[in-house]
Parts: C-alpha cells; structure tokens; sequence
C-alpha cells in the first residue's frame, strides 16, 4: 500500500477476492488517500483503468483476485498490450506453500498473462514487494508504456516486513528510449527537404510522447499535410487545417488515396496496422516511407522503411524540424481538397443531414459533437458505433478520445468511459455505444449508479450487431447471420440504476433530447433508433488496396 | 521464402519464467525450435539461451527483435553457420559384446575422434562432440551393431569474432546507469 502511495497513486479499480482480502483490508486504512472503485466485474475494472490512462497519461491501476479474478482481466490487458496503455495490475494468488496444486481459485497467472504484458512477475514474499511495484510501474510507463502484471501471494501480502521504498529509474536489460541517430535525422531530413509531395500519418506515439505541439511545429514548417491513425487522431485538433483525417478502413478518402500517391511518407509513431495498410504488397510503394518510433520491433515489421528514426518523437520531431527547409507544397496541399469535397458530397453530408427516413449515426455523432464542450472526451465501444464517432466527432482537445484500437474489444466503451471521468472530472465524457456493446458491460451501470459518474451515453440502436451485419450485406450475400439482435428497453435498465435516460425515434426530438442529456448534472442514458441498415463509408475492403475505397453511393 | 539455419544467443536476466517468455515468441508464429540449450554464461548472474532454427530471414529477424523487446532480456543476437563455432554433445549405449565381437568399431571410434566414458558388463557407453552430421554419422556406423541408447544435445556456439558483444552492451548500459543516477540527484 505504501508503495503505492510512494508512487502517487490515488485511484485504484478493482474487485476484492478471497486471495486479495488483506489488500483490500489494507486500502481500508488508506481510504482517504486512495480512491477505490468498485466495479461490478473484473474486466469493468480493467478497462475503467485504461480509460484512466488514457486520458491521464498516468498507469491505471487495478487490484483483482486471484483465479477468475485474474483471467477476467486478460481482455483489457490484450487490449492495452496493443494500444500501448500503461497498467498496473495486482492480482492475488493463493498462498506459495500452494502453488501448483490445484488449490482453490489458483491459476497460473504470470502463465496466462506473458503473452498480453510487457512484464509479469510473481511476488512471494514481503521483501520484494517495494522492489517490484517500483519496476512495475517503470515499465508500465516508461519507454512505449504497456501493462504489467504482479501475481501476489497471499502469504507475501501478510507477511510484515521493515519498509524501504526506492523508485525505479533504471533496468540494465531495459532500454526505453532508444539513442537519437544524428545520421538518421539528416537522411530523414534530406529525404523530406527533397520530397515534391510528403505526407505525415500520425500515431498514438505522439500523444504517449506528449509530443502535439512539436508534431505542429514539424508539420507547418514544411506544409505537410497528415492523416492520423484512430489512436492518433487525438493528436491534432480536427481544425488544424494540414490535418486530413483518418486513415484505413473506414478513414477519409483524402489521406487514404494521398497515401498511393505521396512520395515521401513519414510515419511518426505509428504501427502500420493492417487496418491502416490494406494490401502490403502494394502499400505506398511509390514513395520513400520514413518511420520515427520509439521501438525497435516496429521498424521494418509491416512497412520496410527507406529510413528508421529511432527515439521517442518528442525528441526525434524537434531534431527533425530543425533540420527541415520551410516549404509549401501549395498544390500538394490543396490537391486534397478535392477528395474532401467529393467525399462530403457522397458521403458525409447524406449522413450526418439525412433529407428523409430514420435517423441515422453519423446525424447524431455530429449534433452531440457540435453541442459538447470543446474539452470533451470521446469514448466509443467496438464495431460501427466506434468509426462513425471518430469519423464525427470533431476531437478538439488533447488525451480527447478513449478507444479499443488493436484489439477491438466490444464492451470496453461502458467501463472505460467510467474511467476517463474519474481520470479528468472536469471535462465532459461522451460515449458512443451500439446496442450490442453496451449489454457486453452493462452492469457497469451499477459502478455509475454508485458514485453518481457524469458520463453521457448514447445508444446508437440499430438492432443488430452492426459492423458484422455490415459485412453480411457487403461480402455474404445479405445472409444476416446472428447479427439480428432483441434488446431490453435501455431506458428501463436505466432507471433500475437511477440513472436518467430518454428513447429518441423520431428526428424532431433528437437535437432537443441530446441538449437536455448534455445539461443534465450526472450520469445520462440516451437510447437513439437508428437506421437498422446503415453502414460505414467509406470503406475499404480488408486486404485491399487503400485507394480501392467503397464510397456507398 | 528459403530456409537457412539460424542460431539465435540471448543473454538474459537469472529470472523464472524466461524460457517461457521466448518460446512463446516461436510458438505464436509457428517456428520450431530445432535445438535449444540453456546455461550459465560467463558473466555472474546471467544465462544464455542457444536457440537454433530453420527459417527464413525476414521472419527471424523480426524474432529477435521482440526477444530483446522482452523486459528482462539483455540482448539477443543472430547468427548464421559461418559466423560461429558450434558443438553438440551425444551419447551413445550399445552392448558390450557388440564392442568385443567387432574390433572395426574402434577404428570407428578413432576416425570419428569419440570416445569410451563408460564401459561395464552390458554396455559401452560413448561420447562425442561435433556437428549435427557427424553425430548422425556415427549413429548410423554404430547402429549396424544396434545402438541401445542415443541422445544429442543442443547446439552451443561462440561468435567468430574477437570481441564479447554482450560486455560492449553492458559497459553501454552501466554508464547509462551512471547518468541516470546522477540526473536523480540534481
């Protein structure tokens, strides 16, 4: 507990068990200093914690029991491995005298977890705690941050020691930033300073490097415009004006088919997903494609780069910048405009200013974002829910959206909304929910009940799990399998939690339902049917080329 | 894609659950392990793994980076055959009178460079160290008088170069150390 506190930690997520009893005994006496949060299953926890880190910067920290406890956590430490969330997770373990026979709620946690952490360990005794929780919250945060795992004993967490605490600064095997390359920055910079047609794709490195401001200064110098991963659009306000969008999928037409033509590519931290990619083999294969991070595995993984600028990018942009000519590339710039405009026509303004017919996503998405506070924080869950909002929702502030990027969990919008709005209290939390999402976590309700958390919920209704139906239309021949889906009255769930809530079926009623939802002080559900058939546009097919865009009209 | 031996060296931390850690590195990409071999290395405190496997280079290398991308892993490195000196060890049981009745067998046993470590009533035990195709040759010579027991070991291999990479490393990491620790007391 102590260590803990040394690491100024004052909000903690979890659920107590018969293995982590002393713990949680030993947070009762601390209760003032930290905060702890009850949710109502595992995964709520662990997923409130990555909206907490996300938002904050800060490790997340959840403390679960052992068995169950600990594998109802496996989800969200998937998901934070891929989005690189900082976590720590303490989870109990049965005595060490019985380890390994099967006791009662034992599993082999570190076992479970090495796949899906950057570091788990086994504490067995009292003396190592200080030790570990100070490497664990080192390696959660330092470097490309990542969730850790400390599988504590129950003897070891009863047993008494002298305590000494000691931060972690440094591990012999552990390099978390690598060196700066001069070399490196001068080609990148030679290669840029030549380039006729440079693009920039911008990842969640930027934001884990808090490196925004130095990602401006860089792009305005040269005029080059940028198309921004899911996790990284964040990183640039929707109204910077070399900001061109989102890449992949379901991103916009401009950067995607600016990708095929560019020829210079910058990549700045940034994985190369295939959902950012499509196709490898014909992936920007016309240009010199330069790719600052700060891991060495990422180099050459997807995308083989021409040049690698290895470091944190808050180090690495500025070097880069200082070495760029200023530059213009006017025509280069401008000539995204006429994707931008094709792409409102066909499909952005039938969207979002349907003339007739149900109400549809993206019309909600962008009445909310018009009407919430310019600081506010976008949380989604998974699927169709999640492209429209970050297609909609204009993200004006830092550390402003909360998403399961990688892994695509379905069920994480609801808990880690929570936990964005313990994380920043004082800006507003928008979440963007399918009617499929929301009953993977629904007991989360119960958490917001209880410590009466502002979080504003909508329910983008369509009666079918979207994303998947989706598909069915586009590539199974219509064939709807499981996908049709009988949902409870949202708003009855809701006031079984007392939380306020409201159902908008018709048009008239949204703009004013979503004023009242954003003035109500407290917890708000609004449940909004929408078009049963929509879709995402545009979109590209998995494995295609991203210029091979299905614009839906 | 074509297939080469590699041999991977990693240098790790003396810290349970490390074997686990890399081979579920091979495992997630369906490589098999050909030999591994796990030991002390020079330095106090730190043990190195000899993994050798058949694949292509773009995957290996890849591989490599995320073993060293693992927390307590020191260093990883990768070889192909003419970068290092490699060994393995086998043994080799066949029956005593096999040994009396056929007196080429210790032709055999010169030409190969083996020898007896063991000899008693039943069986003769023998011992060599050597490639991967010279073990399996005198399997196959031995096994004409019916071989008991045979076992190899996995590869061990040093680097043909004069200079301890993982030292250079070290030395690399202990002035980081340095640094840190004085930025500490600023």
């Amino acid at each position: 507990m102590l260590s803990l506190i040394e690491e100024k930690v004052d909000t903690v997520f979890g659920y107590p068990g018969g293995s982590i009893i002393s713990v949680f005994d030993a947070l009762y006496s601390y209760r003032d200093t930290i905060r702890q949060i009850l949710t109502r299953h595992e995964q709520g926890a662990i997923h409130a914690a990555q909206g907490f880190a996300r938002v904050t910067g800060e490790p997340g920290v959840v403390i679960v029991t052992s068995g169950p406890g600990a594998t109802n956590v496996i989800t969200g430490l998937a998901d934070a491995m891929l989005d690189s969330t900082p976590l720590v997770v303490i989870a109990g373990q049965v005595s060490s005298p019985l380890l390994g026979s099967d006791a009662f709620q034992e599993t082999d946690v570190v076992g479970l977890s090495l796949p899906v952490t950057k570091w788990s360990y086994q504490i067995r005794t009292a003396a190592d705690i200080p030790w570990a929780v100070a490497r664990a919250f080192y390696i959660a945060s330092e470097g490309r941050p990542g969730p850790v795992v400390l599988d504590f004993t129950k003897d070891a967490q009863n047993e008494l020691m002298e305590f000494s605490y000691e931060k972690c600064t440094f591990i012999r095997s552990y390099q978390p930033y690598p060196d700066l390359k001069v070399s490196a920055v001068e080609q990148a910079a030679a290669l840029i300073n030549a380039a006729k047609r440079p693009m920039a794709l911008i990842g969640q490195g930027v934001i884990l490097g808090e490196a925004e401001e130095e990602l401006k200064d860089f792009l305005t110098k040269a005029n080059i415009p940028a198309g921004a991963t899911l996790l990284g659009l964040p990183a640039l306000s929707a109204d910077f004006p070399l900001m061109k969008g989102m890449l992949g999928m379901h991103g916009n037409v401009g950067p995607n088919r600016k990708t095929a033509e560019c020829d210079v590519l910058i990549a700045i931290g940034m994985r190369f997903d295939d959902r950012v990619t499509g196709d490898l083999k014909t992936y920007a294969k016309q240009a010199k494609v330069i790719h600052l991070d700060i891991d060495t595995s990422e180099i050459n993984k997807n995308v083989k780069v021409n040049v690698a600028v290895l470091a944190n990018v808050k180090e690495s942009l500025p070097a880069l910048t200082a070495l760029l000519e200023p530059a213009s590339h006017a025509d280069w710039v401008e000539s995204f405009t006429a994707h931008e405009q094709e792409e409102w026509q066909r499909v952005i303004e039938p969207e979002i200013h349907p003339a007739a017919g149900p109400i549809t996503m993206g019309e909600v998405i962008h009445l909310v974002s018009e009407m919430a506070s310019p600081t506010a924080v976008l949380a989604t869950d998974v699927g169709q829910n999640q492209m429209m909002a970050c297609r909609y929702f204009k993200l004006k502030s830092k550390r402003s959206l909360v998403t399961s990027g990688g892994l695509g969990t379905m069920g994480f919008g609801l808990p880690a909304a929570i936990g964005a709005a313990f994380g920043a209290p004082e800006r507003q939390v928008c979440l963007f929910t399918g009617d499929g999402g929301i009953q993977m976590t629904i007991q989360e309700l119960g958490t917001i009940m209880e410590y009466n958390i502002p979080v504003k919920i909508v329910i983008l209704n369509n009666k079918f799990l979207g994303m998947v139906r989706q598909w069915q239309e586009l590539f199974y021949r219509e064939r709807y399998s499981s996908t049709p889906m009988k949902s409870p009255d949202f708003t009855l769930v809701a006031k079984a939690y007392s939380i306020a809530a409201n159902k908008v079926v018709n048009r008239e009623e949204l703009k004013d339902a979503i004023q009242k939802m954003l003035e109500h002080k407290g917890p708000y559900l609004l449940d909004v049917q929408v078009e049963e058939n929509g879709m995402v546009y545009p979109m590209i097919p998995a494995g295609t080329n991203v210029d091979n865009l299905i614009l839906g009209d | 894609m074509e297939k080469t031996l590699y041999t991977v060296t990693v240098y790790t931390e003396n810290m349970v659950g490390l074997l686990n850690q890399i081979a579920i590195i091979f495992t997630r990409r369906h490589i098999n392990i050909e030999s591994l071999t796990v030991s002390k290395s020079s330095l106090p405190g730190i043990h190195k793994f000899t993994i050798s496997v058949e694949t292509d280079k773009e995957l290996i290398v890849k591989v490599v980076k995320q073993i060293e991308k693992r927390i307590d892993v020191l260093k990883a490195f990768l070889y192909t055959d003419n970068e290092i000196i490699f060994e393995e060890v086998a043994l080799y049981k066949i029956p005593t009178d096999s040994l009396l009745d056929n007196p080429e067998i210790e032709n055999l046993l010169r030409t190969y460079n083996a020898r007896i470590v063991e000899v008693n009533r039943s069986f003769a035990a023998i011992e060599i160290s050597g490639s991967a195709d010279v073990i399996q040759g005198l399997f196959d010579e031995l096994n004409k008088y019916k071989v008991l027991q045979f076992v190899r070991s996995g590869r061990v291999a040093i680097t043909r170069s004069t200079q301890e990479r993982l030292s250079d490393f070290l030395d690399e990491m202990e002035s980081k150390r340095a640094k840190a620790l004085e930025e500490c007391k600023k």
